[in-house]
């Protein structure tokens, strides 16, 4: 495709300077190397202080965290209730994972491969969304939820999280469905297969960076959230971590071993969510401008 | 039949969205009009009642704070994004480049994305608390710098900038992605420096994206109460609250819903405006 520019001569065309050694790999340095050291100062020093904080006696003021104590970790762990809001967290982050991602499948699928009408209505809905103010939802939100009978239950998370997690996955759903010809699946149908099963054994298989993208997307957001579960679950064995580590905040701010402490068990899934799935990501969201 | 069926399979396929759409967002904006016109407040249940556009007048010619949060609002976003889209843009070159390590330093770059607003405040109430934090290794004299109305916009916008950095850098990483290298090697050969190659290619290709990018981010910068929340309160003095972070403490601590209602239509209104606005202006998706 490009084979014709690959083979063009570069070196003599180029600007001198450019191509010597000495100076290109001063130039890369101030260019690359001593930006990208700056910034990645600036992004991993607060994680760094947290892990000091985290892994230090408590009393201790060295910057580098020795003697190593578990203490902090027991205390949130056990007496603080961070294993109730770990587990209630997991709960409605792989809740609104699994929902996001399947109505996803289907909004991105029906989006891809259909002209329907009412189509260009929704895609506008779906982008409309995106101006909805978490904050200014919680009343109303509330007044349902209430309704429901939902207040203090996880339930209320699940549905407010996935709602708000939907619009944007089918959009990126949507672009990664795109990627997929539809010969593969004209090829299965023809063989006899039914629509659906030419999707679940030839589509869905070639879907996973999109699955792997739009559900970590999901728990992400989920487990994040704060606002929803502060308002909608003030019972203390429905707390999220989020709520959990506010009131840590709040109420315990003399101990920073037990804030930071229970900052790393509210990062540490997520954090290693983002770092497998990180090249995902970019690609979706790739993947959805080309194609929005 | 066959055909019948068929022409309902995307519409079957989007229902269960499009349900909850309508149950979770769209209702709910029509019932925050509603209650927008209504005196109702969960701790004084007895004087409920109609109340046209009292609401609306208290909001716009007696409460102060609506304006001062409007007004802080809008240089919490106008601050925010200059600077998120400057090292943001900055960010994603860099990444883009391609050197050894590169995937492991995009993972630790773009880390602080996934990272909550409450978490946030959490790890950066370590580093600013005077006593235990790392303004003292940077010489600083040791204040407090959130308590300090002077000091405390500086803090928490620095704040925010290290988790919105990334995401910004990761939008525009890719779009970045989706310029075709041939351009490049065209500029280079015709002897463009690299300063005119960003001007020249990188730029307008970009457009779209930093438009979008600016604009997603500004509504959820607007949006963003999480971190204010924790972090300052909204405080010292009310200074750090936005309209949506003062919504927030109407509806969770007075739970003042008619009011808060009222904030939330003003703060809809204000957002679609400068939305609208902006895409008119930048002209987005339109010829370059």
């Amino acid at each position: 495709m490009s084979a014709d520019v690959i083979s063009r001569p570069r070196s003599p065309a180029l600007p001198a300077g450019t191509r010597g050694r000495p100076r290109r790999d001063r130039g890369r340095v101030l260019r690359l190397y001593l930006p990208l050291g700056l910034y990645l100062v600036f992004t991993l020093v607060p994680f760094y202080w947290m892990l000091v904080f985290a892994l230090r006696p408590a009393g201790s003021t060295t910057p580098v965290p020795w003697p190593i104590t578990f203490d902090h970790f027991a205390t949130v762990w056990n007496d603080l209730g961070y294993a109730v809001f770990f587990r209630n967290s997991v709960v409605v982050g792989l809740w609104s994972l699994f929902v996001t991602t399947v109505l996803a499948v289907m909004g991105g699928y029906a989006l891809s491969r259909y002209r329907f009408r009412g189509r260009t209505l929704f895609m506008v809905v779906l982008l409309c969304t995106q101006f909805i103010p978490g904050a200014m939802m919680l009343i109303p939100l509330f007044t349902i939820f209430k309704t429901l009978h939902l207040i203090n239950s996880l339930g209320s998370l699940i549905v407010a999280d996935t709602v708000f997690n939907l619009p944007l996955s089918i959009i990126l759903m949507s672009g990664f469905v795109t990627a997929v010809p539809f010969s593969v699946e004209e090829a299965a149908m023809v063989d006899g297969c039914t629509r659906l099963r030419a999707f679940l054994a030839v589509v869905l298989p070639q879907l996973r960076p999109g699955l792997i993208a739009v559900g970590s997307f999901a728990f992400i957001h989920t487990w994040n959230n704060f606002l929803f579960a502060l308002m909608f679950v003030s019972r203390q064995d429905s707390f999220t971590i989020p709520v959990g580590l506010s009131y840590t905040i709040g109420e315990y701010s003399a101990d920073f071993g037990a804030l930071a402490a229970g900052g790393v068990v509210a990062a540490l899934p997520v954090v290693c969510v983002f770092a497998v799935v990180q090249r995902y990501l970019v690609h979706g969201i790739s993947a959805g401008a080309v194609k929005g | 039949m066959a055909t019948m069926r068929r022409r309902a399979v995307p519409y079957l396929l989007i229902s269960p969205t499009v349900a909850l759409i309508a149950a979770f967002l769209v209702y709910p904006i029509g019932s925050v009009a509603y209650y927008s016109l209504q005196h109702r407040n969960l701790t004084r249940p007895w004087a409920d009642g109609f109340a046209g556009l009292d609401n609306f007048r208290q909001m716009l010619f007696e409460d102060e704070l609506f304006w001062q949060s409007l007004g802080f609002t809008a240089k919490w976003v106008i601050v925010e994004i200059a600077l998120q889209l400057l090292l943001g843009l900055a960010l994603a070159l860099i990444v883009n480049e391609s050197f050894i390590g590169r995937g492991l330093a995009r993972s630790l770059v773009f880390s602080p994305w996934a990272v909550s607003g409450v978490l946030t405040t959490g790890i950066w109430i370590l580093l600013y608390t005077p006593g235990t934090g790392v303004l003292r290794f940077l010489g600083r004299p040791e204040t407090a710098v959130l308590g300090n109305p002077g000091t405390v916009f500086s803090a928490v916008v620095i704040t925010e900038l290290w988790r919105g950095v990334p995401f910004f850098a990761i939008l525009l990483l890719a779009g970045l992605q989706g310029i075709p290298g041939e351009l490049y090697e065209a500029a280079a050969v015709d002897g463009a420096s690299r300063l005119r190659r960003f001007h020249h290619v990188t730029l307008p290709h970009l457009r779209d994206a930093i438009v979008l990018a600016t604009l997603l981010r500004s509504v959820w910068e607007f949006n963003n109460v999480d971190l204010l929340y924790t972090l300052t309160g909204g405080g010292p003095a009310q200074v750090t609250t936005t309209l949506p972070l003062y919504v927030a403490q109407r509806a969770v601590d007075s739970k003042d819903f008619g009011y808060g209602s009222a904030l939330t239509m003003a703060g809809f209104v204000i957002l679609l405006f400068c939305s609208l606005l902006y895409l008119r202006i930048s002209r987005f998706g339109g010829e370059r």
